[in-house]
């Protein structure tokens, strides 16, 4: 019943609408089309000003409202990089943005049609059109320069001492694999994948993957200072690692290995105090539409303070081999696992 | 006469374009109807008919746009009234994932299809082409009306496909693979899929009908004395729309003809090491980035498709409206050559993140910088083109300054996403979103709005009521900037598109107040859409008369034949001959500020 009222209403709203447009016409018509021309002019100049000032404020406020909400503070080393950049490309693209939007409206209210102005016949002034060539050009010359520098830089090698991991996306969640004590990731093979018992399709003739942790909570742990170098794959359709905080995104790509890495350079306790939210975690947002859990498909990335306490958390996993061979395994290989985690512990 | 005579009575022109659109039969108020109205093979018809199929699907598209936006903006709330109109896919209330992903994927393809490709170059190619230069009708009028009848054969089936029972395509307007091309992947990767495809490939045959005519038209069908250089920028524009889409619209088909292989025929074009719905697929050896290639190959030009139209009309409406030559019209015409050609080179920047090659990427960001070289020209040419003019704000003139305004707005965004360093945090967040609608969704919308407003005394021989045409331009003006302005905040903050709903996310729940304003404005700028609909509609009946037949004051061709133009032939008589370009706002000696085009250069007076 309210969807018919509130459809009649706005049907209602619709009709009054026309019926004064269609009245001010016969009203123009009788006070005389010309005058009612001339004066309707004059009032259009002065709401396209007003207009204008309006949004000028309007942008302000925005501003304001939003100031400490967006671009928060980069959380790795290439982001800061970033922040810069993105920030001489806003002064550029803003004074550019402010010199147009007002010569536009100002001309529109300056140059407003009165009986005793006529037009200036000005067709061409191909010393003007040089200039306003030139001068973007060399802008972009810059912006591109600039872009490049920094573009080369973060696809650029990782260091050799990263942290590896390996991130997969799948419908709808991200697993994680930490390469183990050996730091080497274990070949696999998307045909050994099966969801009871090898979520990434690891091969076990691969001694490299007996170690291989998988964190299938989407949790990336990494370590304040280190870099670490993602290599990002996909189980089924096309996802994106997306890492607002870190001010880095690539693609997931079945078929395909892809890689990014950073330098995290905030930990994550460090970005609760900067934030004042005791719930903040770094997250992982899937960027590319990957179906309909799309929206929900969240990882996390803790960045710790220091190697042991990283090294800390690792000693509490277990190596997806044990973990899914349990039921099977004998006591023996149970303890052999153990006795393999009190083997890092005196090595370090 | 009597073909005149069925024209001016404006009824019948509407009752033609409607049967056209929804097609249901009317009785035939005369033997030869359905080849007059429907089956028309006059280039005055026919663009009606594109108008007319655009303006419905541009309101099915946008109010897709506020079904999702409501879900979005109010995750918590349940609108019973979505429910009537969706059925199943609204329970209670509530859009369900899957259609919420269809809605967007609907959305996206109709308005960037459907609309602003068909319904305004369709429109205005078609209606001002071969009155712009003196031409009786298009080079081959046969396949102009096939072209209009296969876009309405593809818009069926994509109709149709909202109707099957997994629901219409849901990947994306891109509908990239492997999303796209598995079953199991999305329900709306059923036969929603299949149909979007047949769909698609459809239009693109409309496409390359209607653009080749087009080229074939202006560069063989002028009048005498209409050379090049003396051509409307509406044509220019509309020329290189046509090369444009020409060019490039056969490579999406081939993608698109790919992936309906991959769907239904077993190959790998598209797939590799797959696991999806409990098994490993056969599939590999493909590569999931070609189609983003071969669909980006179109998908960029398309975007100039979709932009160049409106550069043309906002051109002459500033010009005629500021009773002021466009300013430097070479500059125009190189720049939009600049920008045709720029077009086909930069669609990786669309890819930075798939992993393409760093070195590779580093190419096209020099190619998509360069584009806003053109742009930039063009900027600054339309408002030097209002310096010191005479300005008369017609509904037209304020559309084409809005449209000016958003593309400045939108265009200067381009300088982030188009450099892949700033790209890596951007790319597909809502920054993304706000910059594709403003510069291409919003402001081609303002340059057909501006067109809409300024031809409609040519196509209906009526005006369109003035005082709803201001209202309707500030409130869209306005709401465009409400509605996406805010956007660029929430994608610095890395808030990605197409979530369903951010409430799980500690980054991005801070923004529901502000999602939930957004959309508020979009659901008041789309009732005023409809008012819009409804003063062009009434308007056809009721609309003031046009007396003048020149009621602009406008020196180029197509006001030079009667106002109620008669079909197939549009002059009475001979074709008016050419003999200066058609910007000359000028005084005439008579008191009037511009010389038509058809003058002949008074002796000592020099050509431009």
């Amino acid at each position: 019943m309210s969807g018919f009222i509130s459809i009649a209403l706005v049907a209602l709203v619709f009709i009054i609408i026309y019926q004064i447009g269609k009245a001010s016409e016969y009203a123009g018509v009788l006070r005389g089309e010309e005058k009612v021309k001339v004066q309707t002019n004059r009032t259009i100049a002065w709401l396209l000003l007003a207009f204008f000032i309006l949004g000028l404020y309007g942008l302000w406020e925005c501003n304001e409202m939003f100031k400490g909400r967006v671009l928060n503070i980069s959380a790795s080393e290439q982001g800061i990089e970033y922040d810069r950049m993105f920030n001489l490309t806003l002064l550029v693209t803003g004074v550019v943005f402010f010199a147009t939007q007002a010569a536009l409206f100002w001309f529109a209210f300056k140059y407003q049609s009165t009986e005793k102005r006529t037009s200036f016949f000005y067709p061409h002034n191909n010393k003007l059109e040089i200039i306003w060539t030139t001068i973007p050009a060399i802008a972009m010359a810059i912006l591109v320069a600039i872009g490049l520098r920094a573009w080369f830089n973060m696809t650029s090698e990782a260091p050799k001492d990263a942290q590896v991991v390996e991130i997969v996306g799948k419908q709808f969640n991200w697993l994680v694999r930490y390469p183990g004590r050996d730091g080497v990731l274990g070949k696999r093979d998307f045909r050994k994948i099966s969801d009871a018992d090898n979520i990434l399709g690891l091969d076990w003739t691969d001694k490299d993957n007996m170690d291989d942790v998988i964190v299938q909570n989407g949790e990336l742990h990494c370590v304040l200072g280190k870099p670490i170098k993602l290599i990002i794959g996909s189980r089924d359709v096309i996802h994106d690692v997306g890492l607002a905080h870190f001010r880095m995104k690539m693609d997931a790509v079945p078929g395909i290995v892809t890689t990014l890495w950073f330098t995290p350079v905030v930990s994550t306790e460090k970005m609760k105090q900067i934030t004042g939210n005791p719930n903040f975690v770094y997250e992982i947002s899937c960027d590319q539409m990957c179906g309909k859990g799309h929206y929900s498909m969240r990882g996390t990335i803790i960045v710790h303070e220091t190697q042991a306490q990283y090294d800390a958390w690792m000693l509490m996993q277990q190596s997806y081999y044990s973990s899914v061979h349990k039921p099977a395994a004998p006591e023996e290989q149970k303890k052999e696992v153990k006795t393999d985690t009190v083997k890092v512990v005196t090595m370090k | 006469m009597s073909n005149e005579e069925i024209i001016i009575q404006g009824p019948n022109i509407a009752h033609g374009a409607e049967a056209a659109t929804d097609h249901h039969g009317h009785e035939h108020h005369e033997q030869h109807f359905i080849w007059k109205y429907i089956f028309s093979q006059d280039h005055k018809i026919i663009s009606k008919q594109f108008l007319f199929t655009g303006i419905f699907w541009a309101i099915v598209g946008a109010m897709f746009s506020v079904f999702f936006r409501f879900q979005l903006g109010f995750p918590d709330s349940t609108f019973p009234i979505m429910e009537k109109v969706l059925g199943d896919w609204a329970k209670g209330g509530k859009i369900s994932p899957e259609f919420y992903y269809a809605l967007v994927t609907m959305h996206g393809t109709i308005l960037v299809f459907f609309v602003l490709t068909a319904g305004l170059s369709g429109t205005f190619a078609n209606l001002l082409i071969p009155l712009q230069i003196g031409a009786r009708d298009m080079a081959s009028p046969f396949l102009n009306m096939l072209s209009y009848w296969f876009f309405f054969l593809s818009g069926c089936i994509m109709f149709v496909s909202l109707f099957v029972e997994t629901g219409p395509a849901a990947g994306g307007w891109t509908s990239y693979p492997p999303l796209s091309a598995l079953k199991e992947a999305s329900l709306g990767s059923g036969i929603g899929m299949d149909l979007w495809i047949i769909s698609m490939a459809t239009f693109v045959v409309s496409s390359l009908l209607g653009g080749l005519n087009y080229i074939a038209t202006i560069l063989n069908m002028r009048t005498r004395g209409m050379t090049m250089t003396r051509m409307p920028l509406t044509v220019w524009a509309l020329f290189f729309t046509a090369i444009l889409g020409v060019l490039s619209f056969p490579v999406l088909f081939s993608g698109l003809i790919l992936l309906l292989f991959d769907r239904n025929m077993g190959t790998s074009f598209y797939l590799s090491e797959i696991f999806i719905g409990g098994k490993a697929l056969p599939h590999i050896g493909g590569s999931a980035i070609l189609y983003q290639h071969l669909f980006w190959f179109l998908g960029h030009p398309e975007v100039y498709i979709i932009m160049l139209p409106g550069m043309g009309m906002a051109s002459e409406i500033l010009s005629c409206n500021s009773r002021k030559p466009i300013f430097g019209y070479f500059a125009m015409i190189i720049s939009l050559i600049g920008i045709t050609v720029l077009a086909f080179v930069v669609w990786a920047h669309h890819m930075f993140v798939t992993g393409m090659s760093p070195f590779l990427g580093s190419i096209f960001v020099l190619l998509t910088l360069l584009i806003a070289v053109p742009s930039a020209v063009k900027v600054f040419n339309w408002i030097t083109t209002m310096w010191r003019g005479n300005l008369r704000f017609t509904v037209g003139m304020l559309f084409a300054m809005g449209f000016v305004s958003l593309f400045i707005s939108g265009g200067l965004t381009g300088l982030f996403l188009g450099n892949s360093a700033l790209d890596i945090h951007l790319h597909d967040t809502y920054f993304v979103v706000a910059h594709f609608h403003i510069v291409m969704g919003v402001s081609a919308f303002f340059g057909m709005f501006a067109g809409i407003y300024h031809w409609y005394p040519k196509m209906f021989g009526r005006f369109m009521n003035n005082t709803l045409g201001y209202i309707h331009f500030f409130i869209t003006f306005a709401g465009a900037y409400l509605i996406f302005w805010p956007m660029h905040y929430e994608g610095l903050a890395g808030m990605p598109r197409r979530y369903y709903d951010y409430s799980a996310w500690e980054s991005f729940k801070s923004f529901q107040g502000l999602n939930a304003f957004i959309s508020i404005v979009a659901l008041i700028v789309f009732l005023t859409q409809i008012m819009f609909v409804i003063n062009f509609v009434a308007s056809i009946f009721r609309g003031r008369k046009v007396l003048n037949s020149n009621p602009w004051s406008s020196p180029t061709l197509e006001w030079t034949t009667p106002t109620i133009v008669p079909p197939h032939g549009n002059w009475h008589g001979e074709i008016p001959e050419v003999h200066r370009w058609p910007y000359d706002y000028k005084d005439d000696g008579n008191g009037n500020d511009f010389i038509p085009q058809t003058r002949p250069l008074a002796p000592g007076e020099e050509s431009h």
